[in-house]
Order: structure tokens, then C-alpha cells, then sequence
């Protein structure tokens, strides 16, 4: 066990908390028994390349304005004063209350190893592989996680919604759902269903278990006489449901952050909608549970330092990760700041990855399952060379 | 032997049973149906690679005005162009979807169409960026369909050496160290080994093969030089290979001028034993079973060698072997072949998928095969779709199939079977008591048609 998470262990072991969860009937002793650890991480995946400089705006650097003279403005043009260096994006306010109570927080300059062809589907790749490049690479880094765990079952980590999560492919067992799946069968059919495939053990109990999904959410939805509008709330809510239970790992994807043109009108959708995410995790995640979560917000590239001809930016290299929940050290922006200035830009174009970002996931880790460094750096993230702790849990 | 089963060679040997194609009569049948000319790719045809890339040089062709005249009105008319361009191409890619499928549900010799979808998985392969992306199926028709009949090594040398894969795999960037090219740029050189590595693991020896990271390194060098442009096709670049001659498996290859030594480096590898074991296998376990009678690898495997790879010779031990009939249904069907194989048990008439728009299509298509997890393709690696049947068998795979079959064949079809008739025709000597009450006893069309489908019978062969 991690130091930082011990006194919260220590008390969960000996039953100062967590009482009302081993009450709860959903969690039965079997259940404790198979949970291979007790923190929660979820991590997202934020496809199209997030404008770290436009989310978390560094607006105490002089060069800013510079580079950026229709976007990205500081406290001045509404954006969320953090730390009188970096400001939030005006339209994340929403995101401020966690940022206090610091359950937000943020690190800079960082990217995976990934260079120069700035492509999307290849910067995905390396991100969810968490290697150094693709070849004869088959698998995702979280599932190579999975893989080096003890007491992992099939429904440890979840990966949830319809786009592949390539992070979490691999030789562990992973459980997949989609909230979006809508089983829609009359009552008659689901019985006959039963009957049709029983004959075969497998598909039967596949089929048994798309029920008993979809009947959750459909009881989720009943019981708050509505069911949450946007597939990501869905899957936030998903998430959080399954995670009170029996899993310790989601991941998810949430798109839209390519934001070639207009950013200051295309980026304020895929911010609501991470914000929306975040906010429905906490509240569906519950105090306690919420306390022993992390969630980490990955994204293939950072996009060019300057804004362009149209109002937007383009593809660039050094990005930023968003992290929430309980368990983060949240209330600040980590990292090395490199510098918006001449010289200080990666080919006088994108912000300069000061670190890798394999690093930090991997003290995350690390801080929730106690992996061992040796083990992270050889298999989870092979080759990656994690440095100092960066301090980014409690 | 037992006697030939026309049903159970049309359920695992092709894309189930249809209730107006004829089953096959004999397995000569069956390997003569190869040979004979390819009628489906008349009937349905899809553009060659050869002739998509003239759209490739078009694109290209604008691009290069739009840097031209940028900030002009000939720069707008030029991206215009190229978007048209690329949403023909979408459009296209769309249609050729559908021309797979119609393959799939209108051929009398379906065992052809399953082993354009094997190889084609052997040999993954899609564009990266622009126009390219939309060239699967044009690449699946020249590298792959014209050459299942043909040796092992005919079909490897088309697949590697084909444009669509050197850009997949990241060959056509590939340069030497040593090169001309690399010491003119006085930078370090990319030399990868994306290619070379899955040439030896995926395409021929396989990952127990063996082959070290010396010989994965050393058939990159080799490699270098192999490129494409959209003016030429394939092409190769003497100013990117790595001058020296380059060890793989203890044999030497010289000569950086040409790509002969690149044609003989797979033609050895094609010959390799350790190929002849990861083909056996990989074809047993696909059409066969997860874990395939060892006699029937072996079988296979015997077949290869004493024929110098000659690909009708495993076909035929496959279909002469009694482990590949064993009459109990196997393997579990990919959402692809569900689909397909749906679509042929309700003889969707061409002229009603035909009639889709893209809208619909990607309804009653693309977006439920996704749903299923196979999104139409796109593989996650270019180790192509998994086997084990366990990897589809899912709570998320099985939603998506029910929800698809529920509601698909009636907004497809508009009026539906029987369903009393459609479980015997679908289902063949393989109804059960279960889905047979299943069907009579559902309260309406769709979702009684719906179960045959669902049933374990309709989802395995």
C-alpha cells in the first residue's frame, strides 16, 4: 500500500469507515474478496488532440497574448482565475467548486513520446498503448496493468461506450457495456430469448448478463423519473455504478476536441461535456467512494501554440492531463511550465513536452494499487523511466 | 467419410443457408466453384486499387493548387474539389460495403467469399489519412481476390508490396540510415520496422516463429526502398534503401538498386516451414474450431510443404478432412458473418440494399456493426480480428446483435417471412424444438424472427 493512501486503508481495514458500504447490499463479502484493491480509477480518453492552453490558460505568461491574440484570454475576459498564473476556460466554471475543494487539478506540458506527424488515429494509438512506438505492439497499457495484478477478475475494469478502447485490449478479461445498448424487447420476447439459448452455456449467460445491465440502467432511469440527456452523462452514470460495485477500473472515450476552427464556439461542447462527466461522477460515486477515486483525462497531442488563420488551432505536441476526484492532489496545476517565448516552443510551433505522461499515470498507479516501480516500468509502460515522484495524489 | 452435408458446407464453410441459393452438392463442387470465373465481382463490383488511385492523384492534384493560389478563389475551388472528391470516395466505400455483402448473400459459392474475408483479415490493411482510408475494399480486390487460388507467396508478395499496406504499415517513410536519401537530409533517418516485424509475425512465420529482433531489423533494411505514389502505384526508391547487404533467417540478400532482393526475401519466407504450421493452423481454427483437431493442422500442414504452398491444395484437405465436418456447430460467427449471413437466411434482394442512402445505410450497417464490436474495417491491429470465440461472446456483442436483429430485417425487407417457414429454411436440419416454439410463440413478426437469428444454431457454425 501506498503512504499516501494508508491512514485511509488502515481505517477500512479496521472498519472506522466504511461500514455503510459492506452494509450495502450490493457489496457482499465474495465481492470484497475479488476487488484486488480499493481505489477507483477511471480513465478518459479526450479524442481529437485537447487544447491544453485554451482549458487551463496560462495567462501569467507575457507570451500568451502573443501567440494568441483572439483566444485564450486571462481573468480579464472571463476566464477562472486558479492560482494567478493559470485561469479556467470562461465556460468551465462549472468545474470551479471541485477546483476548491481540490478535487481538480491539472498538469502541464506533457505528452506521450509520440512526434512530428501530429495524426490523430496514430497519436491515439501510442497513447492507449503506452509504448514508444506501435510495432508488434498488441496491447493497452491498463490492460497490461491488469495483467500484473493479482485477484483481477472479468469485471475488475470496465470499458464502456461503443468506440474501441484500445488501452484496455489485451489478455486480461475486461467487461464491456454500452449505455446506449437498448435491449427493447417485450417482456414475452426477453422469456423467449431465455428459452432460445439455453441450449448453449456461454451465449445464454452472455445474454443473461445483457439483461441484468440494461435492467439497471432501466431502473436507474425509472427511479429518477428520467434518464440522464447525453450518452457521456450515461456513461459517466454507468461508470459510477459499476465502480460502487464489484469494479476498481473504468475507461471511457469522449470526443470532439479537434478544434481546427472557431474554438472559441466549437470548444465549449466537448468542455460541457467533460464537465458534465466529472460532475456526474462525483455525485454518483457518493463521498466515500468519490474519496478513494482518481480520474485521469488523457489526450493524444496538445495543438500549436499559436491560434491560426481561422480562429482555431492545429495539431501540436505538448498537451495537458485533467485529473479529478478524491484521491488527486488536485487545487493545482503540476508540471514544468517550459514557456511560451522564443527557443522555449518544440519547432517554434507547440508547446514543449516537459514530461512524459506515461510518468505520471504511472505514479498514479502506483499510489492506488501499490504496483511496484520495477513492475510499471518493465511491463505496464515498458521502457518508461518514471523520474521523481510528482506528487499528484493525497 | 460421412456423407456430404450441403447444409452444414454452406453454415461453416460459407454464409449459412439461403432459401433460394442452392447449397453446394460435393466438396469437387465446392473446389471447382474456385477456379471457375469470379461471377459475384461482375455482379457486385468493386473499383481495383489501380483505378482508386486516380482519385488519389486528383486529390493530391487540388491540394497542391490550394498551397498554390492560398488565400485565392482558385485556392476555395480547390478545397471544393477535394471535399467532393472525398465524400464520392465515402459515398463509394459505402456502396462496395454493400457490394460485399450482396457477394455474401447471392453467391452460390460462398466458400470463395470466406476466403476473401480470411485473407483479407491475414493481410489487414488500411489507408491512414485522406482519400486512402476509403481503399479497403479496392485493395481486397486486387491484392487478395485474384490470388486465392494461387501459391501462398503469389498473394504475399501482392499484399506486402501493395501501396495500401506499405502505407498502413509505415514502409513508404521508411528510410535507410545509410541511405542517400538519409544523408542528404542530415537527419536522422527513420528506418521502420513496422512492416518487417509483421511479415514475420502476422503474414508468415508467425509469432512462435524463428526469427530475432536481428532478423526483424535486418528485413526492415531490406525493406527500405519499398514506397508508392498515387501517379505510379507501387514504386521503389533506390535513394531511400539501405545500401549493404542484409542478413534474415542466416540467408544473405544483396543489391540496393531494385526490389528483387526484397521479392526473394518473401518468396523464402513464403517456403519457410514455420509458415506452413501458421497458416495450417490459422485456417483450421477459422473455419474449423478454437482448438482445431491436431490431424487437421497436421493435414494441412503436409499439404503446404509437399505442394510448395499452393493454397487449392490446403483447401482441399480442408474440405476432404472428417474433423472439418464433425456435425456439432463450433465457432461462434463475427458480427460480420452474422450480418451476412442474416441477410442471405432473408434473401434481402439487391435492389432494396442497393437503394440505401448513406443515412440508411450506416444505420442498418456500419453503426450496428460497431455496436457489435467490429467496426467494418477497421481492426484494431494489423493482427486482424480475434478468433476465440469468447472475445464476441458478450453482454455489449449480444445486445448489439439483438437489438440489430429485432429490427434491421423489417426496416431492411418491409414484409417479413413466415416466421414458422423462416426457422426451417434458416435454421435447416438445426431447428430445434426451442426456437421452433420460440418463433411460433413470439407476439410479433420482427421479434420472432429476431429469436431465430439470436438462436445458439443461427450463431454458431
Amino acid at each position: 500500500m501506498p503512504s499516501t493512501l494508508s491512514r485511509r486503508a488502515f481505517l477500512a481495514r479496521t472498519g472506522f469507515i466504511g461500514c455503510s458500504l459492506a452494509a450495502s447490499p450490493l457489496v457482499t463479502p465474495v465481492t470484497f474478496a475479488a476487488t484486488p484493491w480499493d481505489a477507483r480509477l477511471v480513465v478518459i480518453i479526450l479524442r481529437g488532440g485537447m487544447d491544453g492552453l485554451d482549458v487551463v490558460r496560462p495567462y501569467g505568461d507575457p507570451d500568451l497574448r502573443t501567440l494568441r491574440p483572439g483566444l485564450s484570454g486571462g481573468p480579464d475576459q472571463g476566464a477562472h482565475d486558479l492560482d494567478g498564473f493559470y485561469a479556467l476556460h470562461p465556460h468551465l466554471g462549472g468545474l470551479k467548486p471541485l477546483w476548491d475543494e481540490g478535487d481538480l487539478g491539472f498538469v502541464q506540458a506533457i505528452s506521450t513520446p509520440y512526434r512530428d506527424k501530429r495524426s490523430h488515429f496514430d497519436g491515439q494509438d501510442l497513447l492507449e498503448a503506452g509504448t514508444v512506438s506501435m510495432a508488434g505492439v498488441r496491447d493497452g497499457w491498463l490492460n497490461r496493468m491488469l495483467q500484473v495484478v493479482p485477484g483481477v477478475t472479468a469485471q475488475t475494469a470496465y470499458a464502456i461506450g461503443r468506440s474501441d478502447m484500445r488501452l484496455l485490449q489485451g489478455a486480461a478479461d475486461v467487461a464491456n457495456w454500452s449505455p446506449e445498448a437498448e435491449l427493447g424487447l417485450s417482456p414475452q420476447a426477453q422469456q423467449l430469448m431465455d428459452l432460445v439459448t439455453e441450449s448453449d452455456p456461454a451465449i445464454h449467460a452472455a445474454w443473461q448478463e445483457a439483461q441484468m445491465l440494461a435492467t439497471l440502467e432501466d431502473e436507474k432511469a425509472t427511479a429518477q423519473g428520467q434518464q440522464r440527456s447525453g450518452a457521456h452523462m450515461r456513461i459517466a452514470e454507468f461508470a459510477a455504478a459499476r465502480l460502487r460495485d464489484e469494479a476498481r477500473i473504468a475507461a471511457f472515450s469522449l470526443n470532439g476536441w479537434d478544434t481546427h476552427r472557431a474554438q472559441d464556439r466549437t470548444l465549449p461542447r466537448a468542455m460541457s461535456q467533460l464537465s458534465e462527466t466529472l460532475v456526474t461522477l462525483r455525485e454518483e460515486l457518493g463521498g466515500e467512494v468519490w474519496q478513494k477515486t482518481a480520474v485521469v483525462a488523457l489526450t493524444e497531442f496538445g495543438r500549436t501554440a499559436r491560434e491560426n488563420g481561422s480562429g482555431g488551432t492545429d495539431h501540436g505536441t505538448g498537451g495537458m492531463m485533467v485529473m479529478a476526484g478524491g484521491a488527486v492532489q488536485g487545487g493545482r496545476v503540476h508540471g514544468d511550465w517550459p514557456g511560451l517565448g522564443t527557443g522555449d516552443l518544440y519547432q517554434n510551433r507547440d508547446l514543449m513536452p516537459t514530461r512524459d505522461v506515461r510518468a505520471h499515470v504511472a505514479w498514479i498507479m502506483r499510489g492506488l494499487t501499490g504496483l511496484d516501480r520495477a513492475t510499471l516500468e518493465g511491463s505496464v509502460f515498458p521502457g518508461l523511466e518514471m523520474g521523481d515522484n510528482p506528487q499528484l495524489l493525497l | 467419410m460421412r456423407d456430404f452435408d450441403p447444409q452444414l458446407a454452406e453454415i461453416r464453410f460459407g454464409y449459412g443457408l439461403s432459401p433460394v441459393v442452392a447449397a453446394p452438392s460435393s466438396v469437387d463442387a465446392m473446389l471447382s466453384a474456385l477456379q471457375a470465373p469470379d461471377a459475384m465481382a461482375d455482379r457486385f463490383p468493386i473499383e481495383p486499387f489501380d483505378t482508386f488511385r486516380l482519385r488519389m492523384i486528383e486529390v493530391a492534384k487540388a491540394a497542391r493548387e490550394r498551397r498554390k493560389h492560398r488565400g485565392t478563389a482558385k485556392a476555395e475551388a480547390a478545397k471544393k474539389r477535394r471535399n467532393v472528391l472525398n465524400a464520392e470516395a465515402r459515398k463509394d466505400g459505402l456502396k462496395w460495403a454493400g457490394h460485399v455483402l450482396l457477394r455474401r448473400v447471392w453467391t452460390p459459392d460462398a466458400f470463395r467469399e470466406r476466403l476473401v474475408a480470411f485473407w483479407s483479415d491475414h493481410f489487414t490493411a488500411h489507408g491512414k489519412r485522406g482519400v486512402i482510408r476509403r481503399a479497403t475494399s479496392p485493395y481486397v480486390q486486387e491484392a487478395i481476390r485474384p490470388h486465392l487460388t494461387s501459391r501462398f507467396e503469389d498473394m504475399l508478395q501482392a499484399a506486402v508490396t501493395h501501396p495500401l499496406m506499405l502505407d498502413y504499415l509505415d514502409q513508404s517513410q521508411s528510410m535507410g540510415p545509410g541511405s542517400v536519401r538519409a544523408q542528404n537530409k542530415k537527419k536522422s533517418a527513420g528506418l521502420n520496422e513496422n512492416l518487417a516485424r509483421e511479415v514475420l509475425e502476422l503474414h508468415t512465420l508467425g509469432v512462435d516463429g524463428p526469427y530475432t529482433q536481428d532478423d526483424v531489423r535486418e528485413l526492415a533494411e531490406l525493406f527500405t526502398g519499398l514506397s508508392f505514389s498515387p501517379s505510379n502505384g507501387f514504386v521503389f526508391r533506390p535513394n531511400f534503401a539501405e545500401p549493404g547487404p542484409e542478413t534474415v533467417l542466416g540467408r544473405t540478400y544483396t543489391d540496393d538498386k531494385t526490389e528483387a532482393p526484397v521479392r526473394a526475401v518473401l518468396s523464402d519466407l513464403a517456403a519457410h516451414p514455420s509458415t506452413a504450421t501458421h497458416l495450417a493452423q490459422k485456417l483450421a481454427v477459422h473455419f474449423v474450431s478454437d482448438t482445431p483437431d491436431p490431424a487437421l493442422v497436421a493435414a494441412l500442414e503436409a499439404a503446404y510443404r509437399d505442394t510448395d504452398g499452393s493454397l487449392m491444395a490446403m483447401y482441399e484437405v480442408l474440405l476432404s478432412h472428417p474433423a472439418a465436418w464433425s456435425p456439432a456447430l463450433s465457432n461462434y460467427k463475427p458480427p460480420q458473418d452474422f450480418m451476412a449471413s442474416a441477410l442471405r437466411s432473408l434473401a434481402v434482394p439487391e435492389n432494396l440494399l442497393m437503394r440505401f442512402d448513406e443515412k440508411n445505410m450506416r444505420r442498418v450497417f456500419n453503426a450496428p456493426l460497431t455496436a457489435m464490436g467490429q467496426q467494418w474495417q477497421r481492426p484494431i491491429g494489423p493482427d486482424g480480428w480475434p478468433e476465440e470465440d469468447a472475445h464476441w461472446i458478450t453482454p455489449q456483442g449480444l445486445a448489439g446483435r439483438v437489438e440489430w436483429a429485432m429490427a434491421a430485417p423489417e426496416f431492411i425487407l418491409r414484409v417479413l417471412p413466415d416466421p414458422r417457414v423462416f426457422v426451417e429454411t434458416a435454421l435447416g436440419d438445426r431447428a430445434d424444438e426451442a426456437v421452433r416454439f420460440a418463433a411460433a410463440a413470439a407476439e410479433s413478426k420482427p421479434e420472432a424472427i429476431g429469436l431465430v437469428l439470436m438462436s445458439p444454431a443461427f450463431q454458431r457454425r
